[in-house]
């Protein structure tokens, strides 16, 4: 069993994301590391891209400021090599990152993927390459045993639920609402609808966009999900701490105890074993 | 991808966020049927709307004085003459014009030099549809009257202040809405880029420019063109005034792109003084297309430069790169200096005052006419009230040769 899918063993996986390097390389990394602390199952680590389409302000700020700090996917693989965490990694990125990479003798997803992988990287969400995309990305993934991690969107629908279903593996990433990604202070009609749509696929579902509190977790994991994938709430954390010049200590403990929340939220949800829940029944 | 059409050899496909892929599908299947196969008379319709609306066929202009200049006849195509003042409205008439046929109710754009955006809102305007046009506030700053034209069309503008505000910022911007409101909105792409279908869609209906232009130069110079000259951003004049002689192995055909003030980058800043895409760009992914791009050795994409707004892209339409690589274009650039050169030249020599767009192409004609034989058909994709405010300005801060002499206008207050 791969790392990721150990993950979800023991109940809802608490998934957050920060984008490497934000705002600084130092501070990054303690920052990814008060999260293990505060519970998180799987961490998203965001290679930053500079045009990140599919991310919302909050996302896209902490693109920038990670970039201004110097960050380069080189540099993105020292940061994850000196990393001290347990739990499993994934990679998220845009796709030209990883087409670009490696030298003038080999450049692409292979060389990306080797790297990765030698640096303990477990799998990959990147948000621009749909499945019709992806066969040089997923055979590199297949070598060197990593996961490659798709979106399912509220438009997903028909075939497209099918071809992605052939694809995907680690876990499927179902976004929660439209648009792109952003902390918000409720929740779609439309993850319910999402979820029902995958019910039956064999791996675990992980919703994310627009969670950004414990009852949020809870009542995702409540509506069927496997696990809850939390970014903004988190980055406007770290941006908070930029803004007010907060030590970086201080941000780390928020970001801590933001992720105990989550965490615990996500725990609340999963049923009990003496009152099933009826709608995961 | 549905059909194989979606590739120009290694280039093109479709990179987007998951969300947009049912739409791009949905759209894929719209051009097949309305404007591949003219289902429920699509195309009738959109070619009746460009000769009423549009003022479609424009004239093809033998310039006599420019012609003497260079010992070569020179054909000017005049899409400055289409209504808005430049080719931009045989895309966005079509793409608003099939919203409507797909039963959208929203339209967004991104734009540039506000070319589009003012063609798009006019398209919107004329059809009845909501419209929303990105445009960064860099862009929004240098092409005020297009903004006040959009404005005047009942589109809303939206800065994008990210960056450093210009169409690369813009497109992106376009992108997070059109994710947003995939469901009832159409997303009208300027040029030839982004995924499939767009290459091709913009491509066919910017077609119209040499589907005439052939026709015309037959007539009025008895044989095809032995070059074809026309400038290149994004692609979207280029495709189209190319599109009918890419058959025709012995029309030569060049792009002229923007050399901005050197073609050197500095990957250090992630900046390229240029948007020389096809002369110095490499393959890589951007905004839903593998293309040629303006980009470090890591894949971050550059700012880009020119002098006219409307070239000032890191990317290019994916088919023109494909064309490129296999010969059959010729892609060159000219700087700045040499534009607002050919800005002036055509201008005094026609009274014809050019886009600073399609002044490269009238730069790229004056310094090399010699290699281009008798022939010459050179697009004019638009017309230069836009860059008046540029031109002046930049005129007054250069050593242009062939400028008239605007330092009396400048002491008497000319520029605030």
């Amino acid at each position: 069993m791969s790392r990721i899918s150990a993950a979800f063993e023991d109940g809802p996986a608490f998934i957050p994301y920060l984008a490497a390097g934000d705002p600084n390389y130092e501070a990054s990394l303690s920052y990814v590391e008060a999260l293990e602390r505060g519970g998180a199952d799987v961490i998203e680590l965001g290679l930053p891209f500079s045009e990140p389409i599919a991310e919302g302000p909050t996302i896209q700020s902490a693109i920038v400021r990670s970039l201004e700090g110097g960050m380069t996917p080189t540099r993105f693989f020292e940061f994850v090599e000196d990393l001290d965490v347990d739990v499993p990694l994934v990679c998220m990125t845009y796709y030209n990152l990883i087409y670009q990479f490696g030298d003038d003798e080999e450049r692409g997803p292979e060389a990306f993927v080797r790297r990765a992988a030698e640096v303990g990287i477990d799998g990959f969400v990147v948000p621009d390459l749909p499945a019709e995309e992806a066969d040089p990305l997923r055979e590199a993934c297949d070598a060197h045993d990593c996961e490659l991690i798709f979106i399912v969107a509220p438009t997903t629908k028909g075939e497209r639920l099918e071809r992605i279903m052939s694809q995907v593996s680690g876990y499927v990433y179902v976004q929660a609402r439209l648009g792109t990604t952003g902390a918000r202070t409720d929740l779609s009609d439309q993850t319910d609808a999402s979820l029902e749509r995958i019910a039956e696929w064999d791996v675990p579902k992980a919703v994310g966009f627009g969670i950004s509190s414990g009852d949020h977790a809870q009542r995702v994991i409540e509506a069927g999900a496997d696990g809850v994938i939390v970014g903004s709430a988190l980055v406007d954390i770290v941006a908070q701490g930029v803004e007010r010049g907060d030590p970086p200590v201080t941000v780390a403990n928020r970001l801590e105890s933001k992720a105990r929340e989550l965490k615990e939220g996500a725990l609340r949800g999963a049923p009990s074993d003496e009152q099933p829940h009826p709608e995961r029944t | 991808m549905s059909s194989e059409t979606g590739k120009f050899g290694e280039y093109g496909g479709q990179y987007v966020p998951e969300a947009l892929m049912p739409a791009i599908e949905e759209l894929e299947d719209a051009y097949e049927r309305y404007v591949l196969n003219n289902e429920d008379g699509f195309m009738d319709d959109f070619r009746e709307r460009l000769a009423d609306f549009g003022g479609r066929p424009t004239p093809l202009q033998h310039a006599k004085r420019l012609s003497d200049r260079y010992d070569c006849d020179v054909y000017l195509k005049r899409e400055d003459l289409l209504h808005g003042g430049a080719h931009k409205l045989n895309n966005a008439l079509g793409q608003v014009l099939l919203a409507k046929y797909m039963g959208k109710e929203r339209i967004i754009a991104e734009t540039g030099a506000g070319q589009h955006g003012t063609a798009t809102a006019m398209a919107c305007a004329h059809l009845g549809m909501p419209c929303e046009v990105y445009m960064g506030r860099r862009d929004i700053n240098r092409q005020r009257p297009n903004v006040f034209r959009m404005r005047l069309n009942g589109a809303e503008v939206n800065p994008v202040t990210v960056g450093r505000g210009t169409l690369k910022e813009a497109i992106s911007e376009t992108m997070r809405d059109w994710a947003t409101n995939v469901e009832d909105t159409h997303y009208v792409i300027g040029s030839v880029v982004g995924p499939h279908p767009f290459p091709a869609m913009v491509r066919d209906f910017q077609r119209v420019i040499s589907e005439e232009a052939r026709e015309q130069i037959r007539e009025k110079a008895g044989q095809l063109p032995d070059s074809v000259v026309t400038c290149a951003g994004g692609g979207s004049n280029t495709m189209g005034v190319f599109a009918e002689f890419v058959d025709d192995e012995d029309v030569g055909l060049y792009a002229v792109e923007a050399g901005g003030s050197s073609l050197e980058v500095n990957e250090e800043e992630g900046v390229a003084p240029n948007s020389a895409t096809l002369s110095t760009g490499t393959e890589g992914v951007l905004h839903g297309s593998r293309t040629r791009v303006l980009q470090d050795r890591d894949g971050q994409i550059m700012e880009s430069h020119s002098v006219s707004a409307g070239l000032d892209y890191a990317g290019v339409g994916p088919e023109l790169a494909d064309l490129t690589d296999r010969g059959r274009v010729t892609a060159v650039n000219v700087d700045d200096d040499r534009a607002l050169e050919g800005f002036h030249r055509l201008s005094q020599l026609e009274g014809v005052i050019p886009a600073l767009e399609s002044a490269h192409a009238v730069a790229y004609v004056e310094a090399h006419h010699d290699e281009l034989g008798d022939v010459v058909l050179l697009n004019v994709s638009g017309r230069g009230d836009k860059d008046l405010e540029t031109v002046l300005e930049e005129t007054h801060n250069r050593d242009i040769e062939n400028a008239p002499d605007i330092d009396t206008f400048a002491a008497t207050g000319g520029f605030q």
